[in-house]
């Protein structure tokens, strides 16, 4: 079987693949080579060594998008995870309504982020109202708005990861604590927490990632306003791009940063579920 | 006493929920405000004064085309995730059953890929899909198989992994070539994680943005980018036809959630705790 099956390359597995060259690896490897070089079309590209990397490192706006970035992502890990959690435990005592209430804050989840950005635009502006201003006259003020948006989109989807774990604790385990004296407060530390460790893990990357990534809603909300201060990594590295002449090779160094950084949360997530699964 | 305190709980579930369903509420009553009271007093109820009809939505609608980007971001969405699930489950199916180094390769380069932020490729891409004359709808749809693949041919390997290859075996011995072997047996067995797929795809692909802006952007409207574009130049932004454009880009979705909920929350649990 394995023989025949061989032959079939060109139908089975051919327009996947081409695809993935076209659109995946080709450009990601042309990508890496072209972060070495000063081009505008690709075909122009001069090699320059590691100039566009020193530029990059040193440009007040990629540091200042990292920092923003990461400040970003950590507010959001905590506020978005607790929230969710606390939800989740709700949700799971048998109260009526339950499936009415995850829908609802499940939905924001499938909106996508640009009509997210205007949604909260209007909203964050009409409080800014009595004061004033708008969202971009303070990189504060589209730091919190994008805090509020990531939790508004993100709790749900979180939450019904947590969900899912909380349910498959087997309900002896909870009931033999109780009968051994434990209070709901030693449950939750003692057993929940530990048994839903794996979907904890999931729930804080994916919570990272997304963080990290987020690049829509960024456009819709502030659009980096004022001059670029509220520009997460992403925008930055768009701007970078198509926002100034000839920037192009440091735009592609900045990506390639960007996604070397990624890596290393993808790594260090591997590392974490690995070694999960082992205690298991 | 327990009563009690799920009476409590009942009750901050729903003001939790209203304050959830706050922003779209806000959203769909501005819609129906004269643009020139929007921004001003966003939280005021529409008054005598105030109130607009239909008149945000005509004017949307004129200034989007926004029928025709519903209809180009329904074809882009239904053709790229036929297609991927289509190949994807083609591809993993072969390269989990075959094992060649070649197969190994390509799989650890689709796993790869899903590490990689799209900026990551974004400039040498939109440069592929113009040399290749991929700038089209249609083009799109290449696109988005390519870099939607990895995913999705890590989630139908991970599946094909559990199926007993005696039941492929049997389908050959009864007379079948690996192509009827995939789709009259395989692909039957994999409906779950085809659903998954499916709705992971149907999602990101839905509310894209920059990689359908940068590729087709400058000949072709889909519904985010519709959006964008009515924020037009700096500061001459129309709320009105933007509160009407929002509520018509929620609807759909909103339906669509409705209707296939469990299918959706299902695939999106799976979904994370594969990816």
């Amino acid at each position: 079987m394995k023989n025949s099956l061989k032959k079939y390359y060109p139908v089975f597995a051919l327009p996947t693949t081409a695809a993935f060259l076209i659109a995946f690896l080709i450009p990601f490897i042309l990508g890496i080579y072209l972060s070495f070089t000063r081009f505008t079309t690709v075909s122009d590209a001069e090699f320059v060594g590691l100039s566009n990397y020193i530029k990059a490192l040193t440009s007040r706006e990629f540091l200042n998008s990292l920092w923003f970035t990461v400040k970003f992502a950590a507010v959001s890990l905590v506020t978005v995870n607790l929230i969710a959690f606390t939800l989740a435990m709700l949700l799971t005592r048998k109260i009526k309504g339950t499936n009415l209430f995850r829908t609802v804050f499940f939905m924001p989840n499938l909106i996508g982020g640009i009509v997210l950005g205007y949604i909260w635009q209007l909203i964050i502006n009409g409080i800014l109202e009595n004061f004033g201003v708008t969202i971009t006259f303070d990189p504060k003020y589209g730091f919190w708005g994008l805090v509020v948006l990531m939790n508004w989109q993100m709790i749900g989807y979180m939450m019904i990861i947590y969900i899912a774990g909380i349910q498959n604790i087997p309900g002896d385990l909870i009931d033999a604590a109780r009968v051994d004296g434990a209070g709901s407060w030693g449950i939750l530390r003692h057993v929940i927490i530990p048994m839903v460790m794996p979907s904890i893990t999931i729930c804080l990357f994916l919570t990272i990632t997304n963080s990290f990534k987020l690049f829509d809603a960024n456009l819709a909300l502030t659009d980096g306003a004022p001059s670029r201060q509220s520009a997460m990594l992403a925008l930055d590295i768009y701007k970078t791009f198509y926002g100034t002449v000839g920037s192009q090779g440091v735009g592609q160094a900045k990506a390639v940063i960007f996604f070397l950084l990624l890596a290393v949360i993808s790594l260090i997530q591997l590392r974490f579920t690995a070694n999960k699964e082992v205690e298991a | 006493m327990k009563s009690k305190k799920n009476i409590i709980i009942f009750i901050v579930l729903v003001i939790l929920c209203l304050a959830f369903l706050f922003p779209v509420f806000i959203v769909l009553m501005n819609s129906f405000k004269s643009k020139l009271f929007i921004s001003s007093e966003p939280f005021a109820l529409p008054t005598a004064e105030t109130f607009a009809g239909l008149t945000n939505y005509i004017e949307g609608l004129k200034k989007t085309g926004f029928f025709s980007a519903f209809a180009l971001s329904l074809f882009i969405t239904a053709g790229s995730v036929l297609a991927i699930v289509i190949f994807t489950s083609m591809t993993a199916w072969y390269i989990t059953r075959v094992k060649t180094k070649l197969a190994r390769l390509t799989y650890y380069a689709f796993v790869f890929s899903m590490v990689v932020p799209f900026q990551m490729v974004m400039f040498t891409m939109v440069k592929a899909a113009n040399v290749l004359h991929l700038d089209s709808p249609l083009g799109l749809i290449v696109i988005y198989l390519g870099f939607g693949a990895g995913l999705s041919v890590f989630m139908f390997s991970g599946f094909v992994k559990g199926i007993p290859v005696e039941i492929e075996e049997a389908a050959m011995i009864d007379g079948c070539g690996p192509i009827r072997t995939f789709f009259l047996v395989v692909f039957p067995l994999m409906k779950p994680t085809t659903i998954t797929v499916a709705i992971l795809n149907a999602m990101w692909i839905w509310n894209d943005y920059l990689l359908p802006y940068l590729v087709i952007g400058s000949d072709y409207k889909t519904i985010p980018i519709a959006i964008q574009y009515l924020r037009g130049g700096y500061g001459s932004i129309d709320m009105g036809a933007m509160m009407a454009m929002l509520v018509l880009s929620i609807l759909p979705i909103v339906i669509f959630y409705l209707l296939c909920q469990k299918h959706i929350i299902r695939g999106v649990v799976a979904g994370a705790v594969k990816g």
